[in-house]
């Protein structure tokens, strides 16, 4: 037993396979995909490789693929580039609200020149109600953004209907993917998407490598202009290996998601149950059942975030809060609040996401360390001091 | 991210509990992360002879709130009053920027437990209380609440993020100009 390194959303070691696909285009395999000689043209075959490869898991055209250096990146690219592109279409664009920062700041930086952004509220559960994306499109929607899965509460959103809702008006759809690509089955073609965001260190790749699909004959104005690259979307000397890691990630996730997405469906919910039935006063936030195969998030009531997590580290387990005190803008996660959570009870906001390697007796050794944690911060805790009274109180 | 000292007071924090019987009691909520904590005091021959405390809140905030009871035990009121948040921070070995807020909520819910037991013996509260003191330490760091920061005395746009600043005319921090109220101590901003 070496610890439980449960944070995968925010860092994962990258595959050996992928890393040794990589190794070469660090050093032999050097050249510039845009140059013209056998050295340049090696690259360039890589990076078309890597295309094909990622094509296949979405079930798009190579040409489809824009490379980026990350999800925040392709997030902004969909928004900005789509509504820019587009807006003689219209000037209004719809968001949920628990899209990620980079989606809802592309937005805001869009109101700034003339857009006007609707964000459409969740339930509970965080799941965006298609009806209330239908109520949010006026004639003036160029474009519409939901994700594919929440990264803080793992609710898989309902993208199907509202890419079907938006093509039958005739609007563009983008949804940021980042959680999801690698991790469970994304057919574009089946869903009918316009855009999608995707980032390679979710399933095994690399840091810096990420991805925008666009479906042929979208208009898009980029965001980096100069050279030629990425077929004038994006420009900038292409990150060889980091794509060729990219790319064969996405071959190897390809492969054997089904099965891995069913081994660790079965680790989350045993997890789930297990904090469940073990502590008292814990709320499960997010969907029960709809929710990605490795992710389980809580609210845990009187304790904070960040001491949990710090308290957990100590016995070798690594896990993440959106607690107003684990982000250093101190402000209570958006999405957690936008579920109508009540902010003190955001506050214990603890989210795992488990490894592809994740082993049962590790699930099991948190499910013994965690409890002992909450107790003795809840003994700490004037909030749960108040509880305990207040329920003597009731029973007499 | 924290010192060693600010993780060994988290690890095994000194004085935890309550007073059922206690003397004076003091609460304060933190109007930055929503957070919370109470001192319990019991006074004997104008000493703390005891001092407890719960805290809702991150590390730095146990860590803060179990050096505070650790520096007031056996202190006189007087003494007891004068101990500063700038004190607490420094003790700790320092905090990152961003959490400097916590150490604030320490030093006054035990000045407020002080004033909580004055009250009740409706004594006048010792010369050189915390007011003056607070607003000593308010003197060090400035940070944008947005980027954290650091800041000039008078600053209007934080320097790195571009935010408009307004600082608090109450408690002297710095909050976003269209802010109507001000997230540290919860007074209005005009
Ligand atoms: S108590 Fe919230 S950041 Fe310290």
């Amino acid at each position: 037993m070496n610890g439980f390194y449960a944070d995968k959303q925010a860092a994962a070691a990258v595959r050996p396979e992928v890393l040794e696909a990589m190794l070469p285009f660090f050093t032999e395999n050097f050249g510039n995909p845009q140059s013209l000689h056998s050295v340049g043209q090696k690259a360039a075959r890589a990076l078309q490789t890597a295309r094909e490869q990622l094509a296949r898991l979405l079930n798009c055209q190579p040409e489809e693929i824009i490379f980026v250096s990350s999800g925040s990146e392709a997030n902004n690219l969909a928004v900005k580039g789509l509504a820019l592109a587009n807006q003689a279409r219209g000037k209004q664009i719809v968001v949920s609200a628990i899209e990620h920062v980079s989606v809802l700041k592309a937005a805001r930086f869009l109101e700034k020149l003339g857009f006007k952004t609707v964000q459409v509220p969740v339930d509970s559960y965080g799941l965006v109600d298609v009806g209330k994306v239908a109520e949010a499109i006026t004639p003036d929607t160029v474009l519409v953004s939901v994700m594919m899965a929440n990264n803080e509460v793992g609710t898989i959103e309902p993208v199907a209907e509202i890419a079907s809702l938006c093509r039958s008006k005739g609007i563009l759809f983008h949804s940021d993917a980042v959680a999801v690509v690698g991790n469970i089955q994304v057919d574009v073609r089946a869903i009918g998407l316009d855009a999608l965001s995707l980032a390679a260190d979710q399933f095994g790749g690399p840091k810096g490598a990420a991805a925008l699909f666009l479906k042929k004959g979208t208009k898009i104005t980029p965001l980096i202009d100069g050279g030629v690259q990425e077929s004038n979307r994006r420009a900038g000397t292409e990150n060889v290996p980091a794509i060729v890691g990219l790319g064969r990630a996405a071959e190897l996730a390809m492969m054997e998601m089904d099965k891995k997405g069913q081994r660790l469906a079965r680790l989350r919910d045993r997890l789930i149950s297990g904090v469940l039935t073990r502590l008292d006063e814990v709320i499960l936030t997010g969907h029960p059942e709809r929710r990605l195969p490795h992710h389980a998030s809580f609210c845990v009531k009187f304790v904070e975030g960040e001491a949990m997590l710090l308290g957990l580290d100590l016995e070798g387990i690594q896990v993440a809060s959106g607690s107003a005190c684990t982000s250093k803008s101190l402000r209570t996660s958006h999405v957690l609040t936008a579920m109508g959570l009540d902010p003190a009870v955001a506050q214990g906001s603890l989210v795992l996401t488990l490894l592809d390697g994740t082993r049962e007796e590790q699930v099991d050794y948190f499910l013994e360390k965690f409890p002992p944690v909450v107790r003795r911060l809840r003994e700490m805790s004037p909030l749960y001091t108040r509880f305990l009274e207040e329920k003597k109180d009731v029973h007499r | 991210m924290y010192t060693d000292k600010v993780m060994e007071h988290f690890m095994h924090p000194r004085n935890v509990g309550t007073i059922p019987d206690a003397d004076g009691v003091g609460e304060v909520g933190n109007p930055v992360c929503g957070d919370m904590m109470t001192f319990y005091i019991k006074v004997k021959d104008g000493r703390l002879e005891d001092v407890k405390f719960q805290t809702f809140g991150c590390g730095a905030a146990i860590a803060v709130s179990s050096l505070v009871s650790e520096m007031a035990k056996g202190k006189t009121l007087d003494e007891a009053m004068k101990i500063t948040n700038q004190q607490v921070a420094e003790e700790l070995g320092g905090l990152p920027p961003h959490k400097m807020h916590c150490s604030n909520l320490g030093a006054d819910a035990l000045h407020k437990a002080i004033e909580n037991y004055l009250e009740k013996q409706n004594r006048q509260r010792p010369e050189g209380g915390g007011e003056e003191k607070k607003s000593q330490d308010k003197e060090a760091h400035f940070h944008c609440p947005f980027c954290d920061y650091t800041l000039p005395e008078n600053a209007q746009l934080c320097g790195h993020c571009q935010i408009r600043l307004i600082r608090c005319e109450h408690c002297g921090e710095y909050n976003r100009e269209k802010d109507e109220t001000c997230r540290h101590c919860g007074a209005g901003l005009v």
